[in-house]
């Protein structure tokens, strides 16, 4: 059974066709780069995976181990392991992001049928993998993304993701606004936690990422559908060509 | 007690020079329904008062007579009948029941939620409890404690017997029997409260807080309060409970009256949580209060924090009158009104006294089709130089049926001062709910914490022990507001 199996997925916004009947099928182990112009629904893609509100399928299926995702909710969705690191991670103030993730990785033990972590015990554990991703502590007592730079924003959703240990993580342009050291480190927080019972996909637009995250497979989604697939191989042609060859090919 | 028949004949003399003479049976336990002078008389008969503080009541009832219900807030309910409540019961002890499993299981879960301790949810219950708890040993400890720094803490009408000069000295100094409506009315037939008494130069050692937790105050809905610190003092005091309290009287019109001498601090903190009623309001607690504390000596400070989540009706503007030079007001404030809810709140801070200082931090939230009104007003005096008052007033919308308000009042007489106010509306966003929808945090979890953040700098004011109940307080408030 595959981890995540998306099948013809059709979506709109306000009327406009955005999944024009994408298929992606990702199993455990595998790392999935999705790699596409502007505008071409990756986002969407993600949000649609989530469960985000007015991003409901028209018409296509999607299943997580199995399960069909069209009756979860969002945090359903979360704390059966599906994990979005938002492109745009977003403020809450005055929520401290210790107390926030206490609750975050809580729900998911609980989910899990795992003892749910005290203060304690919690705050040992997010020390020990923030310090692994270069996090300093102080960043952890701050309001959740409030005052964080675009780099420190995509660093505290990857040590989410670490502190969450989702079974599928969804990371948008994870490596965006990211300086060339802080890149490194996000990456290596990453494949850290690929294991052979998880599976990432990741969004971007530049080939640099996955010199660092080695993918085994690269699609091309463009206009709302996949129109090709293929090795790490795939992204160096972006590189060098641009899209529009492949557009035009397709 | 000594004073007692004494202050029975008292009590007759008076009664029998008013024309309609004294025509309630005094040895009722109830009185009869309505307010009338009699009524006054028998409230201060049962309570074996000295004539001085009958003939008090009897002015403010008078004053009561000639006045007419405030109708500027921005509340709206039907008119009281004032002839249609009783205002002197006996204290009642509330029927007992065996153990927890006979308790309502709605109001069980509401304090397992606040995750209030076993032991205190059956006291809060009215369960009979047979082990020698606590209530009665915590308490006495709690006195003798108190008592060896020379701190009088106790019901007022124990302090009307034991120390009748500070009472006398004090009582309607802050807020005199004619400074409004329900203060005048609380003044006539006020039933009982606390009293607090710190002398010279001593810390109270404890918050007095726990001690009203577990002793549940059953001093009715007109409550009066008293608490004076003199100088060089410090004393914090916590009112209410998170635990949800019901009342088969709607009307609440509470005084509260603070005194601080020179170098007093005295830090009142409040948790209000009184039944708001159904969805649309009906049978919710009308919350009218008036407090205020005078900031009479040098460097005093006076701090109000308040979390308010209950009553249908809240009315209520704890204020400070700066008088001291170099004194400081505060008041931190959470108003939550959900469904039917309306709530009218703020604070007055009065800078009579030179480089007074005082910090106003409103925090208002709405969901449903509540409505959530702050009112202020600073008034800085002419000899008020070097004054300063900061306002920050913020209000989130949960829903667009619900509404929030802001009304600032500003005086200034004197150039030589400086007003600062900020204002800020905002509401939860779809992004918000999102993002923690996505770590897995339900709906409730994500709109309390979101909530929480909001009121953060306000809760970080409350005693510790009661900040984490209070914040859970404010999600159960909002359950159900959104999503
Ligand atoms: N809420 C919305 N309302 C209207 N149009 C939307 C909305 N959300 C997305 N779209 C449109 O859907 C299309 C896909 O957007 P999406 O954000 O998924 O692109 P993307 O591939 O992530 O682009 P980028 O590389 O710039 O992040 C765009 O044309 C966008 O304008
Ligand atoms: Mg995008």
């Amino acid at each position: 059974m595959s981890l995540l199996e998306i099948k013809n997925a059709k979506l709109k916004i306000d009327d406009k066709d955005i999944l024009k009947g994408l298929s992606l099928t990702v199993n455990k182990g595998e790392v999935h780069a999705i790699m596409g112009p502007n505008g071409s629904g990756k986002s969407t893609l993600s949000y649609m995976l989530a469960g985000r509100d007015g991003y409901e399928l028209e018409s296509g299926e999607v299943f997580l181990e199995g399960k069909s995702l069209s009756e979860m909710e969002a945090d359903e969705r979360a704390r059966s392991g599906l994990f979005l690191a938002f492109q745009y991670p977003v403020e809450l103030p005055g929520v401290g992001g210790m107390s926030f993730l206490r609750e975050a990785v809580n729900s998911r033990r609980k989910f899990l049928g795992e003892e749910e972590l005290d203060h304690l015990a919690f705050v040992k554990e997010a020390r020990k993998v923030a310090s692994k991703m270069f996090v300093k502590d102080e960043m952890l007592k701050r309001a959740v993304n409030v005052g964080f730079s675009g780099g420190e924003k995509k660093r505290f959703e990857i040590l989410q993701m670490a502190m969450l240990k989702p079974k599928i993580s969804i990371l948008d342009e994870t490596d965006s606004g990211l300086d060339v050291d802080a890149l490194k480190i996000v990456s290596d927080g990453v494949n850290a936690q690929r294991n052979d019972d998880n599976a990432i996909v990741v969004i971007t637009h530049y080939q640099r990422l996955l010199d660092y995250i080695v993918p085994d497979f690269v699609h091309i989604l463009s206009d709302g559908s996949i129109i090709k697939s293929g090795g790490p191989e795939l992204a160096l042609e972006v590189e060098k060509n641009g899209y529009a060859g492949l557009i035009n090919a397709a | 007690m000594v004073a007692t028949q004494e202050t029975i004949d008292k009590v007759k003399e008076v009664s029998s020079t008013y024309k309609y003479g004294f025509v309630t049976d005094l040895e009722a336990e109830k009185a009869p329904l309505g307010l009338s002078e009699d009524i006054v008389k028998f409230i201060s008969h049962k309570k074996k008062e000295p004539r001085w503080l009958l003939e008090w009541r009897l002015k403010a009832y008078k004053k009561w007579l000639s006045m007419e219900a405030p109708n500027w807030a921005m509340v709206d309910f039907p008119k009281i009948n004032f002839q249609d409540i009783y205002y002197y019961s006996a204290p009642k002890t509330k029927p007992k029941l065996n153990s927890l499993d006979e308790v309502d299981p709605e109001l069980l879960r509401t304090y397992e939620k606040l995750g209030i301790p076993i032991k205190e949810q059956e006291v809060l219950a009215g369960v009979a409890v047979d082990y020698v708890f606590d209530s009665v040993s915590v308490a006495t400890t709690f006195r003798e404690k108190l008592a060896k720094e020379g701190i009088i803490f106790c019901p007022i009408s124990e302090a009307v017997q034991s120390h009748p000069e500070i009472v006398k000295k004090y009582i309607g100094s802050v807020i005199p029997i004619s400074d409004n409506y329900y203060a005048a009315l609380n003044s006539a037939v006020f039933t009982d409260g606390s009293f607090v008494y710190i002398p010279k130069g001593v810390t109270c050692p404890m918050e007095l807080s726990t001690y009203f937790r577990i002793n549940e105050q059953n001093s009715g809905q007109f409550e009066r309060t008293l608490i004076i610190a003199e100088d060089n003092t410090y004393v914090s005091y916590l009112e209410g409970c998170t635990a949800p309290q019901r009342d088969e009287n709607q009307l609440h019109a509470a005084v509260v009256e603070l005194v601080a001498m020179n170098n007093a601090e005295i830090k009142y903190s409040t948790v209000q949580n009184w039944y708001p009623g159904d969805k649309e309001g009906k049978g919710g607690i009308y919350n009218f209060v008036t407090k205020r504390g005078n900031c009479l000596g040098k460097k005093s400070k006076i701090s109000w924090t308040q979390v308010e989540t209950g009553s249908a009706i809240t009315w209520k503007y704890p204020s400070c009158v700066l008088k001291g030079d170099d004194s400081v007001g505060e008041f931190y404030s959470v108003a939550v009104a959900n469904n039917a809810q309306q709530a009218d709140t703020g604070t007055k801070m009065i800078h009579i006294g030179k480089n007074t200082k005082s910090t106003i931090i409103s925090k208002g939230i709405s969901a449903g089709k509540a409505q959530n009104t702050y009112r202020g007003q600073v008034q800085i005096q002419k000899n008020a130089k070097g004054s300063r008052n900061f306002t920050q007033c913020d209000s989130l919308l949960i829903g667009d049926k619900c509404g929030a308000h802001t009304v600032p009042y500003i005086n200034q007489f004197t150039p030589h001062a400086r007003v600062e106010h900020e204002a800020t509306t905002s509401k939860i966003s779809e992004d918000q709910l999102f993002y923690c929808l996505q770590r897995g945090l339900d709906t409730e979890q994500a709109t309390s914490l979101i909530v929480n953040g909001f009121c953060k700098e306000v809760m970080k004011e409350l005693p510790m022990e009661f900040a984490v109940e209070a914040q859970k307080l404010i999600g159960i408030s909002l359950e159900g507001s959104v999503g």
